[in-house]
């Protein structure tokens, strides 16, 4: 059945200004979005004419813009890419299979969980960068020292969101099994999985950002290769176009890892309520 | 009885483990291992002799002037930007772009810019916490209740008066989070810029014994870090808990119900 149609004309301007509202709903964010880029870009071009810094520290951003696209030309760009990435895959691996095991094995028991507590308290606030100088004289600049810090910085978060997942079970739905006699594998696989699944994908999430601040930090002091090895010699060399377009690779980077990780926890998580509610009915 | 029985849980595992390490250190091991008696002598003549004032303090002063600014920035940015939709379009393209910049990163670029000197050491703190402050404000103050925000606009209470009484207590919760969040944020960064380039600092002294290959010192640096973090959580904390009293107790009464 059709709606009436608005009849008085007040009920009309309503309609209107609802048809309108979702065209500026439609195009505003890209309009607006647009020209908040661009106005970023001017301030930064006009900041570098008139500002106080010098040309030399402080290029135009059609230079920056310039060379990061003439850097993808290059093979030792990308093999920085490759090895930033690889150290923050291998981390990011590592680091979440660990944390999910330890984390099931101290979360199912709450004698374990009780006990472990101090310890983790203790041992999750200290920053994995105060690890760098003992990593680089232990390792050198080697992929061991990166992937040190990286792990020691994402299992513990991993390890959190694990504990916090098990913990979640619902009782009632732990009762239900027992009640129903699954035997350990099938209250695994059916119960604890599935509640502890999302907190483990936020872990995850959370980690892979993180993973990337820390391997570019030991890159950056360090000196393995990859990324924030070349933007350190940028710097060193006198090369502020080469470093800006290695920094503004780094926040691609970033954002395409960010949007990794979302597509990845949305795949996992489809049947999840959190993930359902998104799309619109 | 339950005392000593949550005081066991509290310390028996760290005796049990300090014990441990303690016997498998005690005969040859590799330089780069600690062991738990060095370290606690380094722990105290290296950290809590002349160095707290010359570098510990500096450190922590440069940390915590970093946090009031970014979460002052980053509070009045979001209340802006999370309360007009103009706004939030205008800005969040740009705000993805220069959140996703791992931090760290900037160093090498505000050493140029601004040059080898403590508002350069602070200015890289504060652009690492300020996007969780931002953020979490502007997740906030989209999501304050609408009742209230109905009830407000209804009284006519708008401007100043709105932003004071109705926004900022609404989006408090969020935004201590965001706090939380950028604690153990500007400590990472608060350690990598004084790495880089300083004249002060626990970072500068912990790579200044890497300079001298003095493991021991190193890892005290590294224990004193931990309890550092340990303070400045258990801080925050409590700040948190005198916060956000109106809505523990709010969550504790719909619990009951």
């Amino acid at each position: 059945m059709l709606a009436p149609l608005p009849v008085t004309g007040t009920q009309v301007i309503r309609v209107v200004k609802a048809m309108r509202r979702d065209r500026r709903a439609q195009w505003g964010p890209v309009v607006l979005g647009v020209a908040g880029v661009v106005a970023f870009l001017v301030t930064w071009q006009l900041y570098a004419e008139f500002g106080p810094v010098s040309d030399e520290f402080l290029p135009y951003p059609a230079q920056v813009i310039g060379q990061f696209f003439a850097n993808f030309a290059l093979t030792s760009f990308w093999a920085a890419i490759g090895a930033t990435l690889w150290a923050w895959l291998l981390g990011l691996v590592i680091s979440s299979v660990a944390g999910l095991v330890v984390g099931v094995l101290i979360g199912s028991s709450r004698f374990l969980r009780r006990a472990t507590f101090t310890v983790l308290e203790f041992l999750r606030p200290i920053p994995s960068v105060a690890l760098i100088p003992i990593a680089a004289l232990a390792f050198g600049p080697q992929l061991e020292a990166e992937l040190l810090i990286i792990v020691y910085g994402c299992f513990f978060v991993v390890l959190i969101q694990t504990l916090y997942g098990v913990a979640d079970v619902d009782k009632i739905a732990y009762e239900t099994t027992l009640t129903m006699r699954m035997t350990w594998l099938q209250r695994a696989r059916h119960l604890v999985f599935p509640t502890l699944l999302p907190y483990f994908m936020t872990g995850v999430r959370l980690s892979a950002t993180i993973a990337l601040i820390l391997g570019i930090s030991a890159e950056l002091i360090i000196g393995t290769d990859g990324l924030g090895q070349s933007v350190a010699q940028a710097q060193l060399n006198g090369a502020p176009v080469a470093m800006y377009a290695l920094i503004v690779t780094a926040g691609a980077l970033g954002i395409v890892i960010n949007l990794a990780a979302r597509a990845a926890e949305r795949k996992v998580l489809f049947w999840h309520e959190s993930i359902r509610a998104e799309v619109p009915a | 009885m339950t005392i000593l029985k949550n005081l066991g849980y509290w310390l028996g595992l760290p005796i049990v483990l300090i014990v441990v390490w303690y016997l498998a250190t005690l005969g040859d091991v590799s330089i780069f291992v600690p062991r738990p008696l060095p370290l606690w002598e380094k722990f105290v003549s290296v950290w809590l002799g002349d160095n707290i004032l010359s570098d510990v303090v500096p450190s922590l002063g440069r940390l915590l002037l970093a946090l009031a600014i970014s979460t002052v920035l980053g509070v009045a940015l979001g209340v802006v930007i999370g309360s007009f939709r103009a706004a939030r379009w205008f800005s969040e393209p740009m705000l993805e772009f220069l959140r996703a910049i791992p931090s760290t990163i900037m160093i090498p670029v505000l050493l140029l810019v601004i040059g080898l000197n403590d508002t350069m050491r602070t200015t890289v703190i504060v652009l690492g916490c300020l996007w969780p402050v931002l953020l979490n404000t502007i997740t906030g103050v989209r999501s304050l209740d609408e009742v209230l925000s109905n009830t407000a606009k209804v009284y006519g209470v708008r401007g100043w008066n709105r932003v004071w009484h109705l926004v900022l207590p609404g989006a408090s919760p969020a935004i201590m989070a965001g706090v939380r969040q950028s604690l153990a944020v500007g400590l990472i960064l608060m350690v990598v810029s004084e790495m880089f380039a300083s004249a002060n600092g626990i970072g500068t002294l912990i790579t200044n014994f890497q300079n001298r290959v003095a493991v021991p010192e190193m890892w005290s640096g590294v224990l004193l870090l931990g309890v550092v973090g340990v303070l400045l959580s258990a801080i925050f904390a409590l700040v948190q808990k005198g916060v956000l009293k109106w809505y523990d107790g709010l969550k504790a009464a719909a619990d009951d119900n």
